[in-house]
């Protein structure tokens, strides 16, 4: 048995109100490849940024032994000391940099007070050669596909002297060929002693390339699976990552008439607003009733949240193509005004950075979205405006001790109410729901779902995008999977379970 | 009243205080000259021009922080056609008005545009203003100084010897109209207050309590009342408060009870988070620098008036003065937080440092040292308290 290089005994990570790792244990041997599977929200990061030192020693629970001595670290620096280098999803290149520039970035070449730029390209070069990049190390980032900038990253890893290399979701972004060319190079590092973690959603990549995988659930370590020992199946992995049972969590939504088409799509197309050629949604067509739930599923990235705002007025990317149909009449939508007015409304998924004003008070947040409602030729009558405040306090049980408070200083799921309030007053047909119980505890997450139930007994239509498989198929009437911008299957909610959801996105991955 | 709400109120009254402080200070080192009718009279006449600044910069604070560093030069440029025309061109006093107010629009909307529309940085748009129209000023002026003779627009504005609204009533020594001014202002403060409680103590809203309203109301009055006697005392009401008064009053409506307000408020909170709730968030930039250019118009008359004149070096730190009361005057860097009567009180502050250190005699350049370090405590006040919110 080859020497153990890594062990995290017992970690156990507690964010306010959430234990994210619960007990978690994980052993890596020199030189394998060990992958970690799991749902979103499993708790693969959060285990990753304990071991790079992202979370400082101290604010977790268990100890890293790492080459057989226990690590306190207190920044990345320190781990990366020690040769643990970590590459995330999001590439951290800087685009107007040349390649050089950023592979030593925070360790650059020469003395502080004199760059030697002669050693900085010299030696990019040898590393661009190691990981197979033909380009020029003085070529700017923003000039490469990002094919070759996650080889950058891994070249920059490298140029930190890494023994252990941890990539996150490294293949998310690539097309087939470059994924195929990432996991032979990881292969060959293999081959030449180097020790890798990868976290991936690709489970036939996963499969094809690790010694180990470990699956992670609900923050806790299920099992490892070890080459040649046990089945590396794709169904036999997912059985493990969503082999939960249950509860009943959701609440009931009896007898509400499912009507006629509310909101139709069809043929939608949204390119990317930077990378223009890139199609983020890519031909979708979807419909949804009067009365209905419907829940959007896929991984992260799968360009749900791009559909569900492009949508709405085209608060999101460019050349949108496709037709929009409300109540049976085809509409184009400028602007967001346009897309309130004809009754829609979105709930970020990013309450804190894109739905509420957290330095404002409750009742202008509530308000916000429909001043007209509350004002008079542009004069806000205030006294309409607190009791429109107080109505909504009232009907979503919003915990606060008056709606003069600001939003800033309310729990997570008490904002996701005023959230839903300032929405539910402009009144919409259709309410595009973006995770809208993320991180937020139980006893808030089953009030937000009796809110749905409710608005769904109203004749709205809601459409609710989660990475939750227990909540879309808990609460949905039906459900779509969302992968790679496409829809690739339609359940209703007699054939939709966990593993039906997951083999859909998995087997559109491999281009089935 | 325990010590969470002792507390509370300092916090919210901060600026208040340290203005009482202040004064008290002068008043004490100058052996009560600051508080002379004259001087009164003097602080308002030398700040009305940055209290109209102040009101305008505070709504482009409120986008995010953002300045205008462009005010003095359009202060200067506005002055120089205005005086141009009156002087040069004989053109009629009302006429030269309404064109030095397009003027003043038209230039903040050349701003507002680039900054709104094409998203150019505030900082170097108004950079560059700054230097076009001081550049401009001295092209339309050739280099010299116009002298103002016409003596209605010079008293309309606050400037020469009897800028004063007249008074009806030809008291000797002590003019009614401006007490009289004063006490109906106090008695219109007091209803709508008073109104205001009763309404949402009968709808069965929070109110706070009865107690303190008064107290609020009673300190009010008898701050308004002071003022005015000492005004009363001295020549009356000059005209340039008027011209303060309403634009305070207009854009303190604006700000606090208006859909177009709140925008401000909105959009300096959450930019994002409010272009998602359907609103045009690059007209309430346009309107926040377009909005200043007219201010600075209004500024540039008050400013000629007071002077009787238009030079190519007038306005200069203007933009520094307006920027500074809005920041002491609770104004966040960061854009959001802020309000037309806490820019008031900070441009107060400024005014009464300004005349306390100059009726003490202190040397011109210490002045400018004082004003500095004065602006920055202000604004680590701002980000230290917000720090401990969190």
């Amino acid at each position: 048995m080859a020497k153990i290089l890594l062990e995290m005994k017992n970690i156990v990570k507690t964010f306010p109100g959430v234990k994210a790792l619960d007990n978690v244990n994980l052993q890596v041997e020199e030189g394998e490849i060990h992958a970690l599977v799991g749902e979103n929200g499993a708790g693969k990061s959060t285990l990753m940024n304990v071991l790079s030192g992202v979370y400082p020693y101290g604010s977790y629970e268990g100890d890293i032994v790492y080459n057989g001595e226990v690590c306190k670290f207190a920044k990345i620096k320190d781990s990366e000391e020690k040769g643990i280098v970590i590459i995330h999803q999001e590439l951290a290149l800087i685009p107007y940099m040349s390649i050089g520039e950023n592979l030593f970035l925070g360790n650059e070449r020469g003395k502080s007070a004199a760059i030697d730029w002669t050693e900085t390209y010299g030696q990019a070069d040898q590393y661009l050669k190691t990981v197979g990049l033909k380009e020029s190390s003085r070529t700017l980032i923003k000039d490469i596909g990002v094919g070759k900038q996650q080889l950058v990253e891994i070249a920059k890893a490298l140029a930190k002297n890494a023994k252990l290399l941890i990539l996150d979701e490294p293949t998310a972004s690539l097309n087939e060929t470059d994924s195929q060319a990432l996991l032979e190079l990881l292969l060959k590092f293999k081959s030449e002693g180097m020790t890798c973690i990868i976290i991936s959603h690709k489970l036939n990549e996963v499969a094809y390339v690790a010694d180990k995988i470990t699956v992670i659930r609900d923050g806790s370590t299920i099992e490892t699976m070890v080459k040649g020992v046990d089945e590396f199946s794709e169904d036999r992995i997912i059985r493990g990552m969503v082999g939960r049972e249950i509860a009943d969590r959701f609440p009931k939504r009896p007898g509400v008439k499912i009507g006629d088409v509310n909101l139709e799509v069809k043929n939608w197309t949204v390119h990317h607003p930077l990378y223009t050629e890139r199609k983020v949604v890519d031909n979708v067509s979807i419909q949804v009733h009067k009365g209905e739930v419907v829940g959007i599923s896929g991984l992260m990235g799968a360009g749900r949240t791009e559909l569900a705002m492009s949508i709405f007025g085209k608060s999101y990317g460019t050349n949108i193509s496709g037709t929009l149909i409300i109540n049976g009449k085809e509409v184009k939508l400028k602007n967001i005004r346009d897309a309130i007015d004809h009754k829609i409304a979105y709930v970020t998924e990013d309450r804190k950075g894109n739905g509420l004003i957290l330095s404002n008070p409750i009742k202008t947040n509530t308000t916000l979205a429909n001043m007209d409602a509350v004002s008079h030729h542009t004069v806000i009558d205030k006294d309409k405006e607190y009791e429109v405040a107080e109505d909504y306090r009232g009907k979503l049980k919003t915990k606060c001790p008056t709606v003069e408070q600001n939003v800033g200083n309310l729990s997570g799921g008490n904002q996701q109410k005023v959230l839903l309030a300032k929405w539910m007053f402009t009144e919409p047909d259709v309410l595009i729901l973006d995770e809208p119980t993320r991180g937020i505890d139980v006893g808030a997450k089953y009030e937000i779902y009796c809110i749905i139930n409710e608005l769904a007994a109203a004749g709205k239509s809601v459409i609710m995008i989660s990475s939750e498989l227990p909540e879309v198929l808990g609460m949905s009437d039906r459900i779509y999977v969302m992968n790679e911008g496409r829809i690739v299957g339609e359940l209703s909610q007699e054939e939709a379970s966990q593993e039906v959801i997951m083999s859909c996105i998995l087997k559109s991955s491999k281009g089935e | 009243m325990n010590k969470a709400n002792v507390m509370e109120f300092v916090k919210k009254y901060t600026m208040i205080l340290v203005l009482i402080l202040i004064t008290a200070f002068f008043a004490w080192q100058t052996e009560g000259k600051i508080l002379l009718p004259q001087n009164i009279n003097n602080l308002i006449a030398q700040n009305a021009y940055v209290f109209v600044l102040a009101t305008g910069m505070l709504l482009c604070i409120l986008t995010g922080g953002n300045i205008d560093l462009s005010v003095g030069s359009v202060v200067c440029f506005v002055g120089a056609i205005g005086a141009v025309l009156m002087e040069n061109k004989d053109m009629n006093m009302w006429a030269a008005i309404v064109v030095m107010l397009l003027v003043g629009l038209a230039i903040g909307a050349w701003q507002g545009f680039w900054i709104a529309y094409v998203r150019i940085p505030p900082f170097i748009t108004t950079l560059s203003g700054m230097l076009v129209f001081r550049g401009l000023s001295n092209v339309v002026l050739n280099g010299k100084t116009v002298s103002l003779t016409d003596e209605t627009f010079i008293k309309i504005f606050g400037g020469g010897a009897s800028c004063y609204v007249p008074d009806f009533f030809g008291m000797e020594g002590f003019n009614m109209t401006c007490m009289a001014a004063g006490i109906l202002a106090c008695v219109i403060y007091a209803l709508v207050q008073f109104k205001g409680y009763f309404t949402r103590k009968k709808k069965g809203y929070e109110t706070g309590s009865l107690a303190v309203l008064s107290a609020k109301v009673v300190a009010l009055c008898a701050v308004i009342l002071w003022f005015t006697y000492n005004l009363a005392k001295h020549k009356g009401i000059p005209a340039a408060l008027v011209w303060v008064i309403i634009v305070v009053l207009i854009y303190g409506y604006i700000t606090s009870m208006t859909t177009t307000g709140r925008y401000f408020y909105a959009v300096g909170g959450n930019e994002k988070a409010t272009k998602l709730s359907g609103i045009n968030t690059d007209k309430v930039y346009f309107i926040a620098y377009t909005n200043m250019g007219l201010l600075s118009a209004l500024a540039a008359m008050l400013t000629i008036a007071r002077m009787t004149s238009a030079q190519p070096t007038y306005g200069q730190n203007y933009e520094m003065d307006a920027i500074g009361s809005c920041f002491i005057g609770g104004a966040s860097a960061y854009g959001g937080i802020g309000t037309v009567p806490g820019v008031i009180v900070g441009a107060v502050l400024m005014g009464v440092i300004n005349l306390g250190m100059s009726i003490m005699g202190v040397d011109a350049n210490y002045q400018k040292v004082v004003k500095g370090l004065v602006l920055l405590a202000a604004v680590i006040f701002d980000v230290v308290s917000k720090k401990k919110g969190k």
